[in-house]
């Protein structure tokens, strides 16, 4: 009867490391939302950070992380798209194909910090664009590419062969069927890793501190004019994002109320990182049954 | 096409027409010198539009390809102009440990190196374990409703941005520490706590899918000799996943190896031997976040954290290599 011993034995010991993990999964997410929604009031969302003082808010910090993440999606997506297309309905099985999957591999587990320096010498001391959301941007869409690649392709793959075929049977180009046909049926995939993916950009750090810069410029949510240096859309002007300024405040910072700060900014992050994950399946199952005879 | 070429198809056209035997198709007014050779002969609408989708999406991939090559170059050229440039030592820089950037006879990143694969193997080693009885509790015991939560919680860790980890290192094991061994608290000890929760989540969700992938069959076979749950478990399931269990450890430390803020936010930043767990250290990411901003572009102590950078990047490729000869290995 050893082994039944041993089976209950290890049951056991499984069990027992099941319950530490699940305690710490909960000692995580319960430490930074308790530490932090007490302070995650309207006014810390709507003032200006402080530099000194306590009571500062992350009103710009928090419009520049979702600008960033929406200039990020404009230039990723496409070029994800277009890759994601090449991969599954053109390449063939050949050994430039494989080189080309090892490339994105190899991109994809380029530490951020990395892919953060490449931006900074080329976008920001090359090219000469400075410490700028555009430079962020463009860090933030490396870090993001083949990721979004990746997710895009397993969705165009995931669309029955029988689809491509009836659309090559009706005499329409590949191209047309793909555009007509596979793009829509995938298009619930696509936009679920679209914007699983805004999570990670809205999180991302490392990549932003030495290309979207670690300041922000005087903002005047007014002006809507882009290329005037203080308007909020001018994308040549330094920006501080949500997650820069977590660890700004806490390693160079002198605010007095730097802990309340980025436990309030980290439980914001958190909470806006739960809203993707729960976003995204929500729309991937509702466009799935809209653009589907699915029920 | 020649002119003669399109003249003698024509009149073949022409002779068709006259020639025609079955007369109840109406040809109507149709001539021969209607027919547009020359279009007929140019590529269709599809296949034009062909050519620009494949044009359009090779651009794309080209792209990718264009930025990781020019990725590796331009940190390249940068990391190994210290050596190049300012001739410092390749072997000592990785053999000796005193890190003194304005001097290139006294510039060596051992003390870095040894750092950052120290947090790296420990955090991993600890992962390991609690990363594997997840995914047996999840895929063998659990129910299905129960794995689900557990999953869902998972992918919301992955999700969570490195710099909250590294705040609640800060605020919460940083103290522990302190109180607990005394010193600043600051170390490769919280450094790899801090490193074990940001990669026990990522290990465990593709240990998850590396049990998932064993067939339900294999389990049945096992069981119907008479083997336990832990025997099937332990002699079948995990012996058949191993290949890709290995994979999903090799990505966990080498998203740990790569992580800079949340690590640079707990180890205190020394650069200094490691002589104990809670002795302040500085991990190769954490130098260059720390340092990239003081120095002047081109100059030794610029060239040195690209150095740095360098030897980073040499780690993530060989992390890829290690993955692909496992798959390699597993296939067989």
């Amino acid at each position: 009867m050893r082994a039944a011993r041993m089976n209950r034995f290890a049951k056991g010991v499984i069990y027992t490391l099941v319950g530490i993990v699940v305690l710490i999964l909960a000692g995580i997410i319960g430490n930074i939302l308790i530490s932090g929604l007490p302070h995650l009031s309207w006014h810390f969302l709507t003032s200006e950070a402080s530099n000194f003082e306590a009571g500062g808010g992350v009103r710009d910090q928090l419009f520049n992380s979702l600008y960033l993440l929406v200039l990020t999606t404009l230039i990723s997506g496409p070029i994800a798209l277009g890759s994601a297309i090449f991969l599954s309905e053109y390449a063939g099985d050949n050994w430039l194909v494989d080189l080309i999957r090892t490339t994105i591999e190899i991109l994809s587990s380029l530490p951020s910090i990395v892919v953060g320096l490449f931006g900074y010498l080329v976008f920001v001391v090359q090219v000469g664009f400075g410490f700028s959301i555009l430079s962020g941007a463009l860090a933030l869409t490396f870090f993001n590419l083949p990721i979004l690649t990746r997710n895009m392709e397993e969705s165009l793959k995931g669309v029955p062969q029988t689809q491509r075929e009836a659309g090559l049977a009706l005499g329409l180009s590949n191209w047309k069927t793909i555009r007509g046909i596979v793009l829509p049926a995938a298009l619930p995939g696509i936009l679920t890793g679209l914007v699983l993916s805004g999570g990670r950009i809205f999180g991302e750090a490392a990549a932003l501190i030495y290309t979207a810069g670690q300041s922000g410029s005087i903002v005047d949510y007014s002006n809507w004019n882009p290329f005037s240096p203080t308007s909020f859309l001018n994308v040549m002007r330094p920006a501080e994002t949500l997650a820069v300024h977590i660890w700004k405040v806490n390693t160079e910072g002198i605010i007095p109320d730097a802990t309340l700060v980025s436990a309030a900014t980290g439980a914001l992050l958190v909470i806006v990182v739960i809203l993707f994950n729960l976003g995204s399946r929500y729309l991937g199952n509702k466009l799935y049954k809209k653009l589907t005879a699915a029920k | 096409m020649s002119n003669k070429r399109i003249d003698e198809l024509k009149a073949a056209v022409r002779q068709a027409i006259k020639d025609q035997e079955v007369k109840h198709i109406d040809i109507g007014e149709l001539q021969a010198e209607d027919v547009d050779v020359k279009k007929l002969l140019k590529p269709s609408k599809e296949t034009r539009q062909e050519y620009w989708g494949k044009a359009l999406t090779s651009l794309a991939i080209l792209l990718i390809v264009v930025l990781v090559a020019s990725i590796i170059g331009f940190v390249g050229y940068h990391g190994l102009a210290t050596f190049f440039e300012n001739h410092v030592n390749f072997i000592k820089f990785l053999t000796t440990s005193v890190w003194d950037p304005s001097n290139p006879n006294k510039l060596g990143s051992l003390a870095m190196i040894v750092t950052s694969f120290l947090v790296t193997v420990l955090a991993a080693l600890i992962a390991t374990p609690f990363a594997i009885a997840v995914a047996i509790f999840m895929t063998e015991y659990s129910s299905k409703k129960s794995a689900n939560f557990l999953q869902t919680v998972i992918e919301l860790l992955v999700g969570i941005p490195s710099v909250v980890y590294g705040f609640l290192g800060l605020t919460v094991v940083v103290p522990v520490i302190r109180s607990l061994f005394g010193g600043t608290g600051f170390g490769i000890l919280a450094g790899t706590i801090v490193l074990f929760v940001m990669v026990l989540p990522t290990i465990t969700s593709l240990t998850v899918d590396a049990l998932r992938a064993v067939p339900k069959h294999f389990r049945n076979a096992s069981k119907a000799l008479g083997a336990t749950d832990w025997q099937t478990i332990s002699r079948v399931v995990l012996k058949v996943a191993t290949p890709r269990i290995l994979t999903a450890i090799i990505f966990g430390m080498a998203r740990a190896f790569g992580e800079a803020l949340a690590i640079q936010m707990v180890i205190g930043n020394a650069v200094l031997m490691p002589t104990s767990l809670i002795s302040p250290a500085s991990t190769l990411t954490s130098q260059i976040t720390t340092q990239i901003g003081n120095t002047v572009m081109g100059t030794l102590p610029n060239n040195a954290l690209w150095s740095l950078a360098l030897l980073l990047l040499a780690m993530s490729l060989f992390f890829n290599i290690l993955v692909r000869f496992i798959g390699k290995r597993g296939a067989k």
